[in-house]
C-alpha cells in the first residue's frame, strides 16, 4: 500500500480524534457531557488494551498458549473488588483533590514530597519500556503495510531521521502536548480525551473483531474448519494444553494474573482514566461488568489468528506479532488491513497519550514543582501568571518521556516481543500493591513502610528486569546472570537465592512482592507516622466517614492573608480561573471576596486542594505552608478529632464521665437518704419528746382525778390542790399542743402571717403589761428603756408579741429569786431594730449555747434541778424571727445572767411578702 | 421523811415532776408507808443514806441524773440490795422496759399509771398482803 495513503489515512484518523476530543470539551463547557455515562466510562478503562493486546496476544499465543489470557483474566477477576476498592480510590482522589497516583500515594502517607518523587521516578521508569513497546507496534505495523504496497525506500537506513519509529515518536508527542495540556487543572478532567479514548476503543475491537472474523470466515470456512485444521497438527494442540512441559505453569498463571490484576488499577494510565477522569462513583457498578465484556470480546479471536497465521505462515519468517496485519495483506484485502493498522494505532495512541500525560502531571507535580519551590525559581516573584511556565514544563516532560521510550526502542526493544516488554512494566507497577492495597484499608501503614517497601521491591525489580534485560541484550557486559551479583551465586538476576525453574517475570514479581510487602508491614509496625500522616491515614482508610463533612479543617488551623491565597492561585491557575473559582467559593460560603482580609482555615484548605489538581498534594502543600501561619496542633489534638480509636476513648471518657455523674447522684441520693433518715430519727424524737411532754401532764390528770374519785371524803383543801393541778396541768397540754402546731405551721410553710405596719415599742409594752402580775409576784424590777419615736416596721404584731412575751418569761423565770432584775431595751439604727432583753440570773453554760434554739431544748433551774418548760418556747420564737429577715443572738457567760439581742432590718422587713415563704431549717 | 412510823415500809419517790411526786406521795402515804421525794438522781442518791429506803419509785428522764444511773450506782452497793426499784416513766419501749431490768430494776411501770396498780405493785414488791 503507497505510503502515502497510509500517512494520510492516519493523519486523517488522528484528526478525526482530535475532532471528537474537540467535541467533548466543547459539550463539557456547554454542561452536556458525553463522557457522564458509565458506558464511556467502561470504553475509557478499555485503554489497558493497546498494541501489546492488539498485536502481541497473538504473537504470545503462539509461544505459550491460553497463557496470553492471564492478562485479561486479572482485571476480570479484580472486577467485582472494583466495588469496594476503586469506588473508594475515587471518593478520596475526589475529596482531596488528588492528580495521580504518585499524588495517592503521596497524599496518603502524609503528604510525601519524597514518595511522590519516588513513585513518580518508579513509573517513569516502569513505564518507558511500555511506551516504547506502542512506539515499536506503530512503527513495525506501518512498515509492513507500507512495504507490501509501494517503494519503501523512503524509510530505509540507518539514521534516526529515516527510521519510522522516531517520526511516529514526534507526532504522538505533538498529539499528546495537543490534547493533554490545554487544561492544567486535572481535577477538573479531560473530557476531550476521555471521549477521544472512548472512541479508539471502538475502533480498535471494531478492526481486531473485523480481523477475526477475516480470519474465521475469510481464511477458512468457519472457526470450526479453523480449529478442526488445528487440531491436526500437534503443535497447536499443545497450545491449549497447560503443564510443565509446555512452558506455561501454573505458577506463571498466577503471577501474571497478580500483576495483570494490579495493573489495571495501578497503571498511572488506569489509575488516571478509572480514578481522575471518573465522573461518578457509580459509573463503577457497570463497569465491573462492561469491561470484562470488553476484554472478552477482543480476545475472542486471539486463538482463531494465531493458529491460522501459524497455520498460514508455517515455515515462513514472519513475527507472530505481526499476524493480525500480515494475514489480511497475505489475503490481499488492503482495506482491512489498513483498518487494522488504523486500529493498531488508536491502540497505541491511546497508551501513549494517556500515559505521558499521567506521567508528566506527575513528574511536574512531584519532582519539578517542588524542585522549583525549594530552589524558589516560582517563589522569586509572587505575582507573574505561573500556570503558563508549568504548562510549558509539561510538554517538555512529554517530550522527554517520548524521547526516552524512543531511545530505550533502539536500544533493546527491537528484539523484543511486545508482551515481554510490557510484562516488565507490570511488575514495576505492581510494587504499588502494599501502599496502596495497605494505604486503603490499614490505617497504621504508615510513611517508613511504604517508602521502604517500595524502594527495596523497585531495586529488586530494576535488578532482575531491566538491568538483567540489558545485561542479557549484551548492552551492558558482565557475567552477571551466570555469576550473580559480585559474583554471589544467591544474586543471580534470574534465580534470587537459589530459587531456579521460575520464568523471569514470576521471578522478579515475586521475590520483588514479597520484599515490598514485608518492609511494608514492619516499616508501619516500627516507624512512628507524622501528625498529618496520622491525619491522612484516617481520611483515606475512614473516607467514608469523611465525605461531605469538614473534618479536614478540624483539624487544621492555619490562617493566611487572603491577597496571598489570591496571588497564589491565580498564578498557578492562571488569573479567570482562579477568580471563578474563588468567585464560587464566596458564593457557597456567603462570603464577599471584596471583604474578605484573612482566609480561614477552610478556605485555606480548599485553596490547598485547587493547587493540589495542578501541582500535586505534597507541593501545594509546600506552597501553601509558605504563605500560612499554621497554629501548632498536637498529635493529641489530632487524634482526638480523628483517630477512631480516639474517638472511642472519647467515647469510653464519655461514659466514664456519665458514670461517675451517676456514681455522684448516687452519692447525692444517699447522703438525701441519709438526710431523709436522719429527718425521719428527728421526726421520731420529736414524736418521742412530745409524747412524753404530753405524758407528763396526763400523769398527773390522771392520778389526781383517781384520787378525787377514789376519796369522796378528802378534806376541801386537799381537793382544792388536787384540783387547781387538774387545771394547771391540762392548761399545760393545751399549750404544748398550740406550740408544737404553731411550729409544725411554721416550719412546714403552713402558717398565717398577718403583717401590718407596726410600732414594735407598743408590741413591748403590751407583752409588759400583760406579764405584769408575775412581774410583781416574783418582786423583780423591770427596767423598760424605749425611745419616744421608733421606726415602723412591717411585720405580724401578734408573733411579734409572742418573741417579746417569751423571752420576758424566760428572764423573769432565770433571774435571780430574790432581787431579780430584767431589763429590756430598745435602739434603733438607720437600718435595724434592736431589742435586748437581760436577766440577773445564773446564766446559760456555754454548752448549751450553741441548742438553745433547738426544738426541745429545755434550761434546767439551777435551783431545783428540774427542766422548765417545754423546751418549744425558744424555737418558735427563733422561727418568728427568722421571718421578719432578723437575727437573735444570745450572750451569757455563767453566774452573770443572760441577754438575749433580737435584730429586726427596717429595709427587708419592709419588703416582707404577703404571702408566707416556707421554713425548712432548723436554727 | 413524812413519817416517822419506823415499823412502817419507807418509800423513795423520786420524778422531776413535782405534781407527780404529790400524787404519788399521796398515794403511798394512804398506805401508811414513810416517804421521802427527790427531784433529780443526784439527789436521790444523796437522801438514801438517810432516808435507808426499802423501795425506790424511780423516774427515768431526770436532769442531772437519770434513773437508769440512780439504779445501776445502788446495784453496785451490796447495802442497796434488798431495796426493791420500781421504774415508773413515759417510756414504755421494750427497749426502755429491758434497759431498765438490765440496770436493775423490779418492776417496770408506765405513766400514766393507774394508781391501784402502782399501790399493789409497790405491795407486793414489799412482801405486803393486803
Amino acid at each position: 500500500m503507497s505510503t502515502l495513503v497510509v500517512v494520510v489515512a492516519s493523519l486523517g484518523y488522528l484528526v478525526l480524534l482530535f475532532g471528537v476530543a474537540y467535541f467533548g470539551d466543547k459539550r463539557a463547557l456547554q454542561g452536556r457531557s458525553i463522557t457522564n455515562n458509565p458506558f464511556v466510562y467502561a470504553l475509557s478503562l478499555a485503554v489497558y488494551c493497546t498494541a501489546w493486546t492488539y498485536y502481541g496476544s497473538v504473537g504470545r499465543a503462539t509461544e505459550t498458549g491460553l497463557e496470553f489470557i492471564t492478562i485479561y483474566l486479572g482485571p476480570t477477576l479484580m472486577a467485582p473488588l472494583w466495588y469496594i476498592l476503586l469506588r473508594k480510590m475515587i471518593v478520596i482522589a475526589k475529596s482531596q483533590r488528588i492528580n495521580s497516583i504518585a499524588d495517592f500515594i503521596s497524599a496518603r502517607y502524609g503528604k510525601s514530597a519524597f514518595l511522590g518523587s519516588a513513585v513518580t521516578i518508579i513509573s517513569i521508569i516502569g513505564i518507558i519500556p511500555y511506551i516504547s513497546l506502542q512506539l515499536k507496534a506503530v512503527s513495525f505495523s506501518f512498515d509492513i503495510l507500507t512495504q507490501q504496497g509501494g517503494p519503501q525506500a523512503f524509510f530505509e537506513g540507518t539514521s534516526f531521521y529515516q527510521d519510522t519509529a522516531f517520526y511516529i515518536t514526534i507526532i504522538l508527542a505533538a498529539f499528546t502536548i495537543l490534547f493533554g495540556t490545554r487544561h492544567l487543572e486535572v481535577a477538573e478532567k479531560h473530557e476531550g480525551i476521555v471521549a477521544a479514548i472512548a472512541f479508539e476503543s471502538i475502533v480498535k475491537l471494531v478492526a481486531f473483531v473485523s480481523v477475526g472474523l477475516f480470519v474465521c470466515f475469510g481464511v477458512f470456512d468457519s472457526p470450526i474448519d479453523l480449529f478442526q485444521q488445528a487440531d491436526k497438527i500437534e503443535e497447536l494442540r499443545n497450545l491449549f494444553v497447560i503443564d510443565q512441559n509446555h512452558g506455561s505453569q501454573p505458577w506463571t498463571w498466577a503471577w501474571l494474573t497478580l500483576i495483570s490484576m494490579s495493573a489495571i488499577l495501578f497503571l498511572p494510565r488506569q489509575f488516571h482514566v478509572a480514578v481522575i477522569e471518573n465522573k461518578h462513583p457509580n459509573h463503577v457498578n457497570k463497569a465491573i461488568w462492561l469491561f470484562p465484556l470488553y476484554l472478552f470480546v477482543i480476545n475472542l479471536f486471539v486463538m482463531p489468528i494465531a493458529l491460522g497465521g501459524m497455520m498460514e505462515f508455517s515455515g515462513q519468517n514472519v513475527d507472530a506479532d505481526t499476524y493480525v496485519l500480515s494475514l489480511p495483506l497475505a489475503y490481499g484485502n488492503e482495506y482491512l488491513a489498513l483498518l487494522v493498522f488504523i486500529g493498531g494505532l488508536s491502540a497505541s495512541t491511546s497508551m501513549v497519550i494517556v500515559a505521558t500525560n499521567a506521567l508528566s502531571i506527575m513528574a511536574s507535580s512531584n519532582l519539578l514543582v517542588p524542585l522549583l519551590l525549594r530552589t524558589s525559581a516560582i517563589q522569586g516573584d509572587f505575582v507573574r501568571d505561573v500556570s503558563g511556565r508549568l504548562r510549558s514544563l509539561r510538554r517538555l516532560i512529554i517530550i522527554v518521556i517520548l524521547i526516552l521510550a524512543y531511545v530505550y526502542f533502539i536500544s533493546i526493544g527491537q528484539g523484543t516481543s511486545l508482551v515481554s516488554i510490557g510484562l516488565i512494566s507490570f511488575v514495576a507497577v505492581a510494587q504499588f500493591i502494599p501502599s496502596m492495597i495497605g494505604g486503603l484499608f490499614w490505617k497504621d501503614g504508615n510513611m517508613v513502610g511504604a517508602i521502604m517497601g517500595l524502594l527495596a521491591g523497585f531495586m529488586i525489580w530494576a535488578f532482575t528486569l531491566p538491568f538483567a534485560s540489558l545485561v542479557q541484550a549484551g548492552i551492558i557486559e558482565s557475567e552477571l546472570i551466570e555469576k550473580g551479583l559480585w559474583g554471589i551465586d544467591g544474586l543471580r538476576p534470574f534465580a534470587l537465592f537459589g530459587m531456579e525453574g521460575m520464568d523471569k517475570v514470576s521471578h522478579s514479581a515475586f521475590w520483588s512482592l514479597l520484599v515490598n510487602a514485608a518492609l511494608y508491614v514492619i516499616g508501619s509496625l516500627y516507624g512512628k507516622p507524622s501528625v498529618i500522616g496520622h491525619t491522612q491515614a484516617n481520611l483515606f482508610v475512614n473516607i467514608y466517614k469523611y465525605t461531605g463533612g469538614q473534618t479536614e479543617s478540624a483539624f487544621f488551623r492555619g490562617k493566611a492573608q487572603f491577597v496571598d491565597i489570591r496571588l497564589m492561585l491565580n498564578r498557578f491557575l492562571g488569573y479567570e480561573h482562579s477568580n471563578d473559582l474563588l468567585n464560587r467559593y464566596a458564593r457557597n460560603h456567603n462570603l464577599e471576596l471584596e471583604k474578605i482580609k484573612e482566609a480561614s482555615p477552610h478556605m485555606v484548605l480548599y485553596a490547598e486542594k485547587l493547587l493540589s489538581g495542578v501541582i500535586g498534594a505534597a507541593s501545594a502543600r509546600l506552597l501553601v505552608g509558605s504563605v500560612v501561619k499554621e497554629e501548632p496542633i498536637n498529635l493529641y489534638e489530632v487524634m482526638n478529632i480523628l483517630d477512631e480509636t480516639q474517638q472511642l476513648m472519647r467515647y469510653s471518657q464519655e461514659l466514664e464521665r456519665k458514670s461517675e455523674e451517676l456514681r455522684k447522684a448516687t452519692l447525692d441520693l444517699q447522703s438525701a437518704n441519709e438526710r431523709l433518715k436522719e429527718m425521719d430519727a428527728l421526726k421520731d424524737e420529736f414524736i418521742t419528746t412530745v409524747t412524753h411532754e404530753l405524758r407528763t401532764p396526763i400523769t398527773s390528770i390522771r392520778s389526781f382525778s383517781n384520787i378525787l374519785y377514789d376519796n369522796p371524803a378528802l378534806e376541801d383543801e386537799k381537793r382544792a390542790e388536787f384540783l387547781a393541778i387538774i387545771i394547771q396541768e391540762s392548761q399545760r397540754i393545751s399549750r404544748l399542743i398550740n406550740q408544737v402546731l404553731d411550729l409544725e405551721k411554721m416550719e412546714s410553710g403552713h402558717a398565717d402571717w398577718n403583717l401590718t405596719q407596726l410600732d414594735v415599742g407598743l408590741v413591748v409594752q403590751e407583752s409588759v403589761r400583760r406579764l405584769q402580775s408575775l412581774i410583781n409576784e416574783q418582786e423583780i424590777k423591770l427596767h423598760l428603756d424605749l425611745p419616744n419615736h421608733l421606726p415602723l416596721i412591717r411585720g405580724d404584731k401578734d408573733r411579734l408579741m409572742q418573741v417579746v412575751i417569751n423571752l420576758l418569761s424566760n428572764a423573769i423565770k432565770f433571774c435571780k429569786p430574790d432581787r431579780g432584775v430584767v431589763n429590756v431595751r430598745m435602739v434603733y439604727t438607720d437600718e435595724d431594730l434592736i431589742l435586748k432583753v437581760s436577766d440577773n440570773g445564773e446564766g446559760i453554760s456555754p454548752e448549751v449555747q450553741p441548742y438553745i434554739f433547738d426544738k426541745f431544748t429545755q434550761f434546767t433551774d439551777h435551783r431545783s434541778g428540774r427542766r422548765q418548760g417545754s423546751g418549744l418556747g425558744l424555737s418558735i420564737t427563733w422561727r418568728i424571727v427568722r421571718y421578719h429577715r432578723g437575727s437573735i443572738e444570745v450572750e451569757s457567760s455563767p453566774g452573770e445572767g443572760a441577754t438575749f439581742t433580737v435584730t429586726l432590718p427596717l429595709s427587708e422587713t419592709r419588703r416582707l411578702p404577703m404571702k408566707t415563704p416556707s421554713f425548712n431549717r432548723t436554727p | 421523811m413524812k413519817s416517822n412510823d419506823s415499823a412502817s415500809p419507807r418509800v423513795m419517790i423520786v420524778d422531776d415532776e413535782p405534781n407527780i411526786v404529790t400524787a404519788i406521795d399521796f398515794l403511798m402515804q394512804q398506805q401508811g408507808f414513810q416517804t421521802a421525794s427527790a427531784y433529780n438522781g443526784a439527789e436521790a442518791l444523796r437522801m438514801m443514806e438517810a432516808f435507808q429506803p426499802d423501795l425506790l419509785i424511780l423516774d427515768v428522764m431526770m436532769p442531772v441524773m437519770d434513773g437508769y444511773e440512780v439504779a445501776s450506782s445502788m446495784r453496785k452497793e451490796d447495802k442497796w440490795a434488798g431495796t426493791k426499784i420500781i421504774f415508773l416513766t413515759a417510756k414504755g419501749a421494750e427497749k426502755d422496759k429491758s434497759q431498765g431490768y438490765g440496770a436493775g430494776a423490779d418492776v417496770y411501770l408506765t405513766k400514766p399509771f393507774d394508781n391501784k396498780a402502782l399501790v399493789e405493785k409497790v405491795r407486793d414488791s414489799l412482801d405486803l398482803d393486803w
